[in-house]
């Protein structure tokens, strides 16, 4: 165990070593050049070039990345070259707003997603599992922000039952989250579904039925806590898939978490926001990942670790 | 509720075998799937012969007095949009666009997915692992974020924007085509072949690949509707296709300011995109369960 974590924490810090260099290399073929944007358009050539060497970016490709990497180690991840503040500040500003959202969006797709997945399986073969798995596919095949946009309309403009946009209370998070959520919520529905069906079909659910226990004491004892274990570990791998949606759902509803904090960096070249942004979401994933291979043998002592 | 509890036995195997295409028809799913794709590819091959308009005209009487888009009536029959061109008309040549970046991109994705995956896979030792670690850190991206990134390097045109859609989207290919291959190498007969003589080259095209064609071609199905939606995505947040080239995605950029007064602005070109999704996403499924014994009844 302690090997194979030692292992992995080696395999995440090389992936996080090639994200940031394969992002940098990216930022540093931008056509758009950041030293114009903050420099404006009346800068003369000697400003522009005295910023340019000010912030490093006279300097050869290499010697950038190492500088970049050097005070990433020491936790410093640069200074916005718009707002005038330390993008680490920036970023864990803007933090607390995304984890709301995905916590919300994890609890709307897991009950959402292991209701319609249990009564699919329970009903399977029927009219009920039929058309749960049509709206399963419904939710996967929906683009995230056209789902934002029509929860708006329906909720926020004419129902008037939710906030139309912007953060501070709980209401304000029902529809960005379930917007997050209604991807996912597919994918759970129809993993939920067949590990269902897998745990139906064991021997300890027809032992279960046989001693006399209720069809409905099965389900909820036996059979569920079964079925939820291959699906906790999802969880993890699913932040990925959150992580990607954040940016959308962020400027539908004017969420001020990092999605609209690394959309805006694009839109004005702000480079250090940008790699900053993007580490954060490739750790997250990195540790998603991590967390989902650890506790799946936990909760599964048959799953061994290699 | 009985049958919840007795393990059910499908009657698969007494079926008579028929063609793969044959058992796509008869699920009716697929052939919903089928249908809307049909509708989509006729719509826009015919556009110019659907409609009397021409996607970048500002019509005349296209928009109200007051400068508003018109909603759905007898002339424009999805109404019109903030510049008073008629959406039906925007919304069938924007079908040329999706198509269009759903093959182009994918079928990169899906080359550079299947070199990659197959490689690995074959040869394993060091390439193999260097190309499955590249693989994995490929995983660790923010697939949107990075598409977002890429396409702000380059400046966007309908190949670069299929470009960055492909170099986002084979990883998940390459996993399964390694997965697939690297148990095939395993097999009695490549060992058999190898025995005989054979090169690597002709036991990969000729023996490893055929088994890996239903692989490929469900996994070409089910990418060209995630590849439609990250179109989308990206068109509406203004960096994938650029206006005035009509795609569902930047119809909607186009035009969000004004939806709570224009709804339909947003839901037919929402509509669209998720009608083709969910096509590819039904066709997709069913191949899969068809081709692939293996996942039947799973996922």
């Amino acid at each position: 165990m302690i090997s194979y974590l030692g292992r992995r924490l080696i395999q995440s810090v090389l992936i996080l070593l090639g994200v940031s260099l394969i992002t940098f290399a990216l930022l540093y073929l931008l056509p758009a050049d950041p030293v114009r944007q903050i420099a404006g358009r009346s800068a003369t050539p000697a400003t522009v070039e005295s910023i340019r060497r000010q912030l490093g970016l006279d300097q050869p490709f290499l010697v950038q990345y190492g500088r970049y990497l050097l005070s990433l180690l020491q936790g410093d991840l640069g200074r916005s070259y718009i707002q005038r503040s330390e993008v680490s500040q920036l970023i864990v500003a803007r933090l607390p707003p995304t984890l709301l959202l995905m916590a919300g969006a994890i609890v709307f797709e897991l009950v959402i997603g292991l209701t319609m997945g249990l009564i699919a399986a329970v009903r399977r073969g029927t009219r009920t599992d039929q058309s749960l798995m049509v709206v399963s596919f419904v939710g996967v095949s929906a683009p995230q922000f056209v789902v934002g946009l029509l929860l708006l309309y329906a909720f926020a403009v004419k129902l008037g039952w939710f906030p139309i946009g912007g953060y501070g209370t709980f209401s304000h998070l029902v529809l960005p989250s379930l917007t997050v959520a209604v991807m996912s919520s597919g994918w759970y529905a129809r993993m939920m579904r067949s590990s269902m069906i897998d745990v139906l079909r064991q021997d300890y659910i027809r032992t279960a039925r046989a001693k006399g226990l209720g069809r409905t004491a099965v389900l909820l004892r036996h059979a569920l806590p079964n079925a939820i274990l291959p699906i906790i570990a999802m969880i993890g791998i699913d932040i990925g898939i959150l992580m990607g949606g954040i940016v959308v759902v962020e400027s539908v509803f004017g969420w001020p978490g990092i999605g609209q904090l690394v959309w805006q960096a694009i839109q004005r070249v702000d480079i250090p926001i940008i790699m900053g942004v993007t580490l954060v979401s490739a750790l997250a994933i990195v540790l998603g990942n991590l967390l989902a291979d650890i506790i799946a043998p936990l909760i599964d002592p048959r799953i061994k670790l290699r | 509720m009985t049958n919840a509890i007795t393990p059910d036995i499908q009657p698969v195997a007494s079926r008579p075998r028929k063609g793969a295409f044959g058992k796509l028809l008869r699920r009716p799913l697929a052939l919903v799937g089928l249908a809307l794709i049909a509708i989509v590819v006729l719509g826009a091959a015919l556009a110019p012969y659907l409609t009397n308009f021409r996607p970048d005209e500002q019509i005349f009487d296209g928009l109200t007095l007051s400068g508003e888009p018109l909603p759905p009536n007898g002339t424009f029959w999805l109404g019109t949009d903030l510049l008073g061109r008629d959406l039906l008309t925007r919304i069938l040549y924007g079908a040329r666009t999706s198509l269009f970046i759903g093959i182009v991109a994918n079928g990169i994705a899906l080359v550079i997915g299947t070199l990659i995956g197959v490689i690995a896979g074959y040869y394993r030792g060091w390439i193999g692992s260097v190309l499955m670690r590249f693989t994995d850190l490929m995983m660790a991206f923010p697939a949107l974020l990075l598409a977002i990134c890429l396409a702000a390097v380059f400046q966007p045109s309908l190949w670069i924007v299929a470009l960055v859609i492909a170099l986002v989207n084979w990883v998940q290919t390459a996993r399964v085509m390694y997965t697939q291959t690297s148990s095939l190498a395993e097999r009695e007969f490549i060992d058999a072949e190898r025995t005989i003589g054979a090169g690597s080259a002709r036991i990969l095209f000729l023996h490893i690949l055929p088994h890996l064609v239903p692989t490929i071609i469900v996994w070409g199905t089910l990418g060209i509707s995630t590849t439609v939606l990250l179109e989308a995505t990206l068109s509406y947040l203004g960096i994938g296709v650029q206006p005035p080239t009509p795609s569902w995605g930047n119809i909607i950029f186009e035009n969000q300011t004004y939806f709570q007064a224009a709804p339909w602005l947003v839901f037919f070109p929402g509509a669209a995109i998720l009608a083709l999704a969910l096509a590819f996403n039904f066709v997709g499924d069913a191949l899969r369960d068809i081709l692939d014994p293996t996942q039947r009844g799973r996922s």
